[in-house]
């Protein structure tokens, strides 16, 4: 055989590999098929809350921070939608805590797979689908409601900032996860930046205190999820006097979390190895 | 057992007595999950400053629904404090037990099943007191200007009230860990209930931000905000003592039906089980 067809070969069988993995999840989870509804209308329902929560808010006020219902619609989606593919995609990486405690993590990383990749695909949730489609049908019910004036730059942002922003958060998931292979009970913090992360960029960063903007904002790249895409996608200034245009931005500061991430996640890997697990 | 005679009898003191000890032992327990605590601490109080600067963005310098600034920030601090008091996440232990058949054990007891998990949950909601409601409390009278109760009564009312939570979120999380005597799965009752919990407790945005009549039937009608939204309000003040009151008296009906309905799910559920051979 030559050099490239076995490069191939090898490639294809791991394909073929991962795939059987997330087959047999969905199977078995299909099985459970009432369980399995129950858990895609709660999921679309915490969606949906987000959302009423807005609409209260501005029942009791015209503006919030200055900001019109529009446009404060147009962050929470922007907000949920990117954190619902975020779960979508890594969510399970959650687990990794679990695995560590029960020595499970030994068994995958025994395997010829990528671990990141094999705690991802290894409790495939269809729930998380439903999520993430509501989110981005939210988002366009949004987009509608704005009455954006959208020229090729600015649909691209549309697109394009949930996703940099699901980055965004993947890697806040991910790296909050891997404190795990050094303090095994340090994952229950975990839980405030990456849902409070949520809570955080679903409203204009303006609202909140010098120090959270600090951390949140700039330092977690929360910003960058729905704050300043909104600015940029509704034409608007920033009461805070960033550039209108910083919501660009979002793929760079999205490359850059993403590669903190996986710098994390490699540091960790290698210090539970070599820790003689 | 001795029929007649108003003086209790040596059985109910002992049987009183067992109720007492289950407490210490709750309180004991959830003593050791120092780190959990500690996790769940740090929680609370990020979500707190997340929560107080939405609720003063829509309040603004004025006020709204009743609230102003100083009993919205108590009302979100002493929300995120009162999470830990009542437990609003339900742990399905005792679902896990019921599906294993390790029920058969606590039944065994001479002790009936919902006042066993009753007296260890006061002990547990006893530690969180000192624990999960005095850490957020104390970050946020420390960032912020919070409302100090004016009416002396107020304190007496708040422990009553928190008391009162606590029952009728026992009896929910009892219901949704019992719905595993009929279902394989008890993540559906699990769902529904972090969602009503959440949603119509308060924990979203106060129930009062919705039309009058609307928050007026979901406060008579569900035990949700007899959790967390009604202590808050009686805390804050919002409104005057025959109103706090009146909201206690709300809660100690939905108590009295949660445990109620506690005891009758759990009769008919032993009931299953003796039917399957257990």
């Amino acid at each position: 055989m030559t050099r490239t067809s076995q490069v191939r070969e090898r490639l294809l069988a791991r394909i073929a590999a991962y795939r059987e993995l997330v087959r047999a999840q969905v199977r078995g989870q299909a099985q459970y098929r009432m369980s399995f509804a129950v858990d895609l209308a709660g999921s679309v329902a915490f969606g949906v809350l987000d959302i009423v929560t807005v609409f209260v808010l501005f029942r009791v006020s015209p503006s919030l921070a200055g900001f019109s219902f529009p446009e404060v619609f147009l962050m929470t989606a922007l907000a949920s939608c990117a954190f619902a593919v975020a779960d979508l995609l890594v969510g399970n990486v959650e687990r990794l805590r679990v695995y560590v405690r029960t020595g499970l993590l030994d068994a995958v990383l025994v395997r010829p797979l990528g671990a990141l990749t094999q705690l991802v695909a290894m409790d495939v949730a269809p729930r998380r689908v439903g999520r993430a489609v509501f989110g981005a049908a939210i988002l366009m019910v949004a987009a509608m409601q704005a009455q954006l004036a959208l020229t090729p730059a600015r649909a691209a942002l549309l697109v394009g900032a949930p996703i940099a922003g699901a980055v965004i958060f993947s890697a806040v998931f991910v790296a909050t996860a891997t404190v795990s292979f050094w303090w095994i009970e340090a994952g229950e913090f975990g839980n405030a930046l990456t849902y409070g992360g949520h809570d955080f960029t679903a409203y204009p960063i303006s609202i909140y205190g010098a120090l959270l903007r600090r951390l949140f904002a700039y330092g977690l790249g929360f910003a960058f999820v729905a704050y300043y895409p909104a600015l940029a996608l509704l034409d608007r200034a920033d009461p805070l006097g960033a550039p209108a245009a910083l919501g660009y931005a979002s793929p760079l500061i999205a490359a850059v979390a993403a590669g903190a991430a996986a710098l994390m996640w490699r540091t960790g890997i290698r210090h539970y190895r070599s820790t003689g697990s | 057992m001795a029929a007649g005679g108003s003086s209790p009898s040596r059985g109910d003191l002992r049987l009183l007595g067992a109720y007492v000890a289950l407490a210490v032992a709750g309180f004991r327990r959830y003593a050791t999950y120092r780190q959990a605590m500690l996790a769940a601490i740090f929680t609370n109080t990020v979500f707190g400053f997340l929560r107080a600067a939405v609720m003063f963005a829509v309040v603004g310098a004025g006020a709204a629904a009743g609230y102003d600034e100083p009993r919205l920030a108590t009302f979100v601090w002493a929300g995120q404090g009162l999470i830990g008091v009542v437990l609003l996440w339900a742990p399905t232990e005792l679902a896990d037990r019921i599906r294993t058949g390790d029920v058969i054990a606590d039944l065994l007891r001479p002790v009936d099943l919902v006042w066993q998990q009753l007296a260890a949950d006061l002990g547990r909601a006893a530690l969180a007191v000192l624990t999960r409601f005095i850490g957020p409390m104390a970050v946020g009278a420390l960032a912020f200007t919070l409302h100090a109760p004016r009416r002396p009564a107020t304190y007496a009312l708040f422990a009553c009230s928190m008391l009162l939570a606590t029952a009728v979120c026992f009896g929910c999380r009892f219901l949704v860990n019992a719905a595993a005597y009929w279902l394989l799965d008890a993540r559906g009752p699990q769902v529904a209930w972090t969602l009503a919990s959440g949603v119509l407790g308060g924990l979203y945005f106060p129930l009062w931000f919705l039309p009058r009549a609307a928050a007026l039937a979901i406060v008579l009608a569900t035990p949700f905000p007899s959790v967390i939204q009604l202590p808050l309000d009686i805390l804050v003040e919002r409104g005057s003592t025959s109103a706090q009151v009146a909201l206690l008296a709300v809660q100690a009906g939905w108590a009295i039906a949660m445990l109620g309905l506690c005891r009758w799910v759990q009769r008919l559920g032993e009931r299953k089980l003796v039917l399957q051979g257990g």
